[in-house]
């Protein structure tokens, strides 16, 4: 085997992780975000090699400093893992090159560099919680990605977004420590942190009151870090106030990660306890899930500002793939797989369309919308598009991933939930049409008529975006067959 | 069933005492330097829970010598080394907030600050 | 930040302690492989040191004796070091961080690795709360050039 498929696990990880310091000797603006590009471009390179790897030989476990598990740390990929270090990793790849133009409108020129190598560790961090088998480790991850996301946060030009910044802080700190503490309370009953391991030693101790409080740390601490309903309070304003570039970025993989940590959690760590169903938890989580998609919804109808209507539906798109983890078959775990990737690539579109209308407006409110069909129409129509998908309109992604999760619901006999997916679709068809109406059937304000379109640089890597949403939605073989195949083995892992 | 009675795990009920104190901080308080030292109390409390852990009954600090039978674990005194220094940037990086948020907003109140947000929300200047 | 030059008895006794915080940080940083120590604990202890400098004869004293771009350069190249040895034992034909591979023995390649790891760590912990200190300071003072503020959110 060569140098890089050996160590193709950690080097998805450490090659952006040494490439951020990097940033810190350059300094300079255009050079740092050169170096960054560089490096998004080589992790996406070897992120599709790693899912190669995973897809035709199976998983991949790799001892860091040759000690073996469960003593020495894990690095263990199978497809899900593959698949999420591709999500993050191609959509940091997206994101560098349009970051450029969309930075220099929004940020002070010496921050720039800063900018970039949090950007690269907020990344590597992210892979790193995709890819570690260690339940210690994955905290350290998960801290690297969200201090840095603290930081990108906070850098955003509205003052507002110092408070955003701190209060995601504040509330990151507590799920991050509750994570913690599940583990330290695991750690007390099975002496392990390997996640392999552990899930053989929980079994004989399921039933004490400590891995019940542990699995309830787990939850709520994870729960916090992924926005689930009720527990998204940090999520709209983050989103909001954050650069456009960092919103894209964040709101395509940051969440996503946390979900795939909390199904690597429940469903290996956990797994052969079935936590749904022994501590009866199935039918609360769906509640959850789905009280997230209708109020998430129901928040965005009433923004007024588009990047916080979007950070809302965020909170619904939770909710579906939440909805579909916990309902337990193998196709609607699918589904919220599956929407993982698909809710990246239309959630990442349609904040790079508000960071298009950001650059040339300096505004993303609803009423500054009127009349842009006209004046921005590549921008507006790349909008149209993306809302298409947010609502499920067959052809884009968002319908192949609603289509699994009606389709699992169906097949678990539980038409009322598959009933609530439509109806939660209606309600994503007011908010994306409040938006369309704006831009296309409003007369733009005195003096707004001609025609400013946004620069290329910001629209091409739009419409790459775009176009996967399409690819992916007319043929959902590739994420399909992947969705399934990593769904089953943590469903099979469980029996 | 653990057994939670008193004293016999007397340093878990000081553990979650201070991880309630921590917490109630962090919920109770606006000023975002005691959120901010509330965040403190209750990582500490976090620290402690791991270290008592650790403790082997009659065990030795973890250091190879002569006639050392019985040690204390260290594998939870390396993770929370980790954790401290998590914890410090976490720190540094909520205080730099802070500043920051003094310098801009001239409050480091929470609950002004939500009112003053909300003002600028609705004169809806760059937003 | 003008520091408290003026009181006579901090300033006489911080010059006879700062050196012996130093030593003593060293001290931590070489002997972590045979006793209580390491890196973390060194990098703090040495910043100490320097803090304690900071806080006697000001901040401005202080960027003279460590410049910003020192402490820049030595935050990087800790980093640089701890993942350096990792992609070398890569090279050699272990793991990443597997430092059996380099020294002639299992054991001699344990100590070589980790000596290296735990100095890369000590740097980067003594860069990182000296830049968070001078980001810190920097802002209350006006009597200072404005220091580089890089590292105050840098953890």
């Amino acid at each position: 085997m060569s140098f890089i498929e050996t160590h193709i696990s950690v080097l998805v990880v450490i090659v952006p992780l040494i490439a951020a310091p990097f940033c810190i000797l350059l300094r300079n603006s255009v050079t740092a975000w050169a170096w960054a590009t560089v490096v998004c471009l080589v992790t996406m390179a070897l992120a599709v090699q790693l899912l190669q790897q995973v897809w035709l030989g199976g998983t991949i476990s790799y001892d860091l400093g040759n000690w073996p598990g469960p003593w020495g740390i894990v690095y263990r990929v199978d497809e899900l893992g593959a698949f999420v270090v591709l999500i993050v990793a191609a959509l940091a790849a997206i994101v560098l090159p349009y970051a450029k133009t969309s930075i220099e409108r929004e940020i002070p020129k010496e921050r720039h560099y800063l900018v970039y190598c949090m950007l690269l560790l907020c990344i590597a961090g992210l892979l790193g919680m995709a890819v570690t088998s260690d339940a210690f480790n994955l905290f350290v991850f998960l801290e690297i990605s969200s201090l840095a996301t603290y930081v990108l946060v906070g850098i955003g030009q509205d003052r507002r977004a110092l408070t955003a910044a701190l209060r995601y802080l504040i509330l990151g700190t507590l799920g991050a420590t509750f994570y913690v503490i599940g583990i330290g309370m695991l750690y007390q009953m099975t002496g392990s942190l390997n996640m392999t391991d552990l899930a053989t030693l929980l079994p004989a101790v399921q039933d004490t009151r400590t891995v019940h409080a542990a699995l309830a740390f787990i939850v709520v601490g994870f729960g916090l870090k992924l926005a689930m309903f009720p527990l998204h309070f940090w999520l709209p304003n983050a989103y909001t106030f954050a650069p456009s570039a960092v919103t894209v970025f964040l709101a395509a993989t940051a969440t996503k990660v946390a979900i795939y940590s909390l199904i690597r959690l429940i469903f290996t760590v956990f797994g052969d306890i079935e936590p749904l169903e022994t501590y009866n938890l199935r039918f609360a989580v769906i509640i959850l899930a789905v009280a997230g998609m209708f109020a998430g919804s129901l928040m965005a109808i009433f923004q007024t500002n588009i990047k916080r209507m979007l950070a809302y539906s965020s909170v619904a798109q939770v909710g579906y793939m939440i909805l579909g983890i916990s309902i337990g078959n193998a196709l609607a775990m699918a589904g919220g797989i599956i929407h993982m990737f698909n809710h990246a690539l239309m959630k990442g579109a349609l904040f790079m369309v508000m960071g298009c209308v950001m650059y040339m407006l300096g505004s993303v409110k609803l009423e500054d919308m009127a009349g842009l069909g006209k004046r921005m129409p590549f921008t507006a129509a790349a909008f149209v598009a993306g809302g298409f998908s947010l609502i499920g309109v067959p052809l884009t992604v968002g319908f192949v991933s609603k289509f699994y999760l009606v389709q699992g619901a169906l097949l678990a006999g539980w038409w009322p939930i598959a009933l609530l997916i439509m109806l939660s679709s209606l309600l994503a068809i007011i908010y994306v049409w409040r938006v369309v109406e704006m831009m296309y059937f409003r007369s733009p304000a005195i003096g707004h008529g001609q025609m400013t379109e946004a620069p290329m640089t910001l629209l091409i890597p739009t419409y790459v975006l775009l176009a996967a949403v399409f690819w992916f939605g007319i043929d959902a073989t590739f994420t399909g067959d992947l969705a399934m195949a990593a769904a089953e083995s943590l469903l099979g892992g469980s029996k | 069933m653990v057994d939670l009675s008193f004293p016999g795990l007397l340093n878990y009920w000081f553990v979650f005492l201070l991880m309630l104190i921590g917490l109630y901080i962090v919920i109770a308080h606006e000023n975002l330097i005691k959120k901010i030292v509330g965040l403190n109390v209750f990582q500490v409390s976090v620290f402690v829970f791991y270290i008592s852990v650790a403790k082997v009954k009659g065990g030795t600090a973890p250091i190879l010598a002569d006639g050392i039978e019985v040690y204390s674990n260290p594998l939870p005194h390396v993770l929370i080394l980790t954790a401290i220094v998590v914890g410090l940037a976490m720190t540094a990086l909520g205080l730099a907030l802070v500043v920051r948020v003094q310098e801009s907003f001239g409050i480091i109140e929470d609950d002004e600050l939500r009112a003053l947000e909300d003002q600028q929300e609705d004169e809806g200047n760059n937003a | 930040m003008t520091g408290m030059r003026r009181k006579i008895v901090l300033r006489v006794v911080s010059k006879l302690l700062i050196p012996f915080i130093l030593l003593f940080g060293l001290y931590v940083q070489w002997h972590g492989d045979f006793g209580p120590g390491g890196g973390f604990q060194a990098g703090v202890i040495f910043a100490a040191g320097f803090v304690l400098y900071g806080l006697i004869f000001g901040l401005g004293t202080l960027r003279e004796a460590l410049p910003s771009w020192l402490t820049r350069v030595v935050l990087v190249l800790g980093v640089l070091l701890y993942a350096g040895v990792g992609v070398v034992t890569m090279l050699m034909g272990g793991n990443f961080l597997g430092y059996n591979v380099l020294g002639a023995t299992p054991q001699g390649g344990q100590h070589i690795g980790i000596v290296l790891i735990e100095f890369g760590v000590g740097m980067t912990v003594f860069a990182a709360v000296m830049t968070i200190f001078c980001a810190f300071a920097g802002r209350a003072a006006a009597d200072v050039n404005p220091v580089d503020d890089i590292g105050g959110d840098n953890g």
